[in-house]
């Protein structure tokens, strides 16, 4: 269960003060699939960011399973159960994909096992597992590896910016087939996933709605689905097809 | 021949993965004596008459043979050079486990240049490993000046994986290399220097043969108030391929100096020069603190990753 309390974020642009978060209280109890939608720049990533630890709150509580956390460093946050899958993966020369998944896994985990991570989300796992993780892998792959970390990482709170950002639209049906299994693997967890992907949506049980930096609506899928189709906060899968077409190469 | 002692042990372990006398061809050099030798029915390893060093001679066509030739050091104030000469056969096929520990405890600077030469003759293959390695306490430095020359015939393929990680205090490293139709060069730098520790690093490839090709990449991470330089100029007279690199993280107050130097006499020759040189992303840190690592266990498993 993470709660957010009155948060609010605000940074200096050029000189002057930008509140990217506005006084934002919210709840998500476990056992729930939540998608972030809203338009660009309402504030959806920074608030991925602000509960991961990367950002600091300029005021406000964000309360995990009842600890305050609002201070704890990333990696006290991210022992704690609040897993977090990038936007944008973050490339490692030298470091192989097996590497990586061992360090989220938390153990030196077989190759039997990080192979099925892989295959989780769709990459033939001996093809991949001593590749480094840099730029001879396209975005699509970085991206799928990025989502198998935080499979590996198996935690309570499992938060996943833009997921379908940079990957073509083959891989985005094999994706909401991955947050599918998680969503019925996910007793006594959550998971969130900042989106703006109608087919996530319609995955999701509650659906958060953020608008220049405030919470505009929060609630189950069906209530507020309808509002939103075709608005920029549900775009469709074709439209993404249109959109990401030449994205992975 | 003397044993050798835990700490001669110790280094022998660092520099040439070694518990005890290796298979194959050997010489160990302890404390400027030779600890063991053995030649092989294919490998010859005679002592040089006019200066110190050796002479490693591989029968044509030899195939899947090693020779280890370690050096180490423990006594302080010790300075030496050493000439070893190999003659690689035609066709032949070995690897070459070179490397140096020093171990000074004392205050006297202990210094061991190594002049490495190697003929390579037609279609012959080696791999060469050098690794270099420095501990102990004493004030003394440990010096290690190597010079490599290479001189590869006729489609003649050389791999050079040279590894300088811990407590070398200096070092001017200098690599020249020939080469001949068809053949290829492929060299691997991984080097880390700490505390006031300096590295130099020189390459200077000819590729003259149609067909010859040469890779240079260097890694290495220049922390605290270490410096190191990188120069490495490929020269190419013929159809030719060659690619240098220079990769370096600095940390604290590590300073790099990279120099490129690409020579194109040859209408057909293609030279690529790359170099970077930048502290550790911060969002590489951010991604493995999201996975649980402290900073410190990020930093490490970031360098660690850099430098295989």
């Amino acid at each position: 269960m993470l709660q957010l309390e009155n948060v609010s974020f605000t940074v200096e642009v050029e000189g002057k003060e930008k509140q990217i978060i506005k006084n934002v209280s919210l709840s998500i109890p476990d056992d729930r699939l939540f998608v972030v939608t809203g338009p660009n720049g309402g504030g959806k990533s920074s608030l991925a960011k602000l509960i991961a630890g990367i950002y600091v709150p300029t005021s406000g509580k964000i309360i995990f399973n009842g600890v305050d956390i609002t201070d704890m460093s990333i990696t006290d946050r991210a022992r704690l159960g609040i897993g977090f899958a990038f936007q944008q993966p973050v490339k490692f020369k030298g470091m192989t994909v097996l590497d990586l998944l061992r360090i989220a896994a938390g153990k030196r985990i077989s190759i039997t096992d990080a192979c099925e991570y892989l295959s989780s989300v769709g990459l033939c796992a001996r093809d991949y597992i001593s590749r480094e993780v840099n730029s001879s892998l396209s975005g699509g792959e970085l991206k799928r590896i990025e989502i198998a970390t935080v499979i590996a990482r198996n935690t309570p709170l499992s938060l996943f910016d833009e997921p379908e950002a940079g990957i073509d639209l083959w891989s985005f049906k094999n994706l909401i087939d991955v947050f599918e299994r998680m969503r019925e693997n996910i007793k006594g967890g959550s998971i969130m996933i900042i989106s703006h992907q109608e087919r996530i949506l319609s995955i999701a049980d509650e659906i958060i709605v953020l608008k220049n930096g405030e919470l505009d609506r929060q609630g189950a899928r069906d209530e507020i689905l309808p509002s939103l189709i075709g608005t920029s906060s549900a775009i469709s899968d074709c439209k993404m097809g249109a959109v990401k077409k030449g994205a992975e190469e | 021949m003397k044993p050798l002692d835990e700490i001669q042990k110790r280094l022998l372990y660092e520099v040439a993965d070694l518990h005890s006398v290796p298979e194959g061809a050997y010489n160990i050099r302890s404390n400027s004596e030779s600890a063991g030798r053995r030649s092989t029915e294919n490998i010859e390893i005679i002592s040089k008459t006019d200066v110190s060093g050796l002479e490693i001679h591989i029968k044509p066509g030899t195939k899947n043979e090693s020779v280890h030739i370690p050096v180490v050091m423990t006594e302080s104030g010790l300075k030496e050079t050493v000439y070893n000469d190999f003659y690689i056969g035609e066709g032949a096929d070995v690897v070459i486990i070179a490397g140096c520990g020093i171990d000074n405890c004392g205050n006297q600077d202990s210094q061991h240049d190594g002049i490495h030469r190697f003929f390579v003759e037609k279609n012959a293959k080696i791999k060469y490993v050098e690794k270099h390695y420095g501990s102990g306490e004493g004030k003394g430095k440990r010096i290690l000046n190597p010079v490599t020359e290479v001189y590869q015939k006729e489609n003649s393929a050389v791999t050079m994986e040279m590894v300088q990680i811990k407590g070398v205090d200096d070092t001017e490293r200098t690599t020249k290399a020939v080469l001949e139709e068809g053949a290829k060069l492929v060299v691997r730098e991984r080097l880390m220097t700490h505390g006031e520790q300096r590295a130099i690093s020189v390459y200077n490839v000819e590729l003259n043969g149609k067909g010859s090709s040469a890779d240079v990449v260097s890694r290495s991470v220049a922390r605290d108030d270490s410096y190191q330089k990188f120069d490495a100029k490929i020269t190419g007279n013929a159809e030719c391929s060659g690619h240098t690199e220079c990769d370096s993280i600095i940390m604290d107050n590590g300073r790099i100096l990279a120099v490129p130097g690409l020579e194109a006499n040859c209408v057909d020759a293609s030279l690529v020069h790359e170099a970077a040189i930048g502290k550790i992303a911060g969002e590489q840190l951010i991604k493995l603190m999201t996975l649980g690592l402290t900073e410190q266990e990020a930093e490490e498993q970031i360098i660690n990753g850099f430098l295989r």
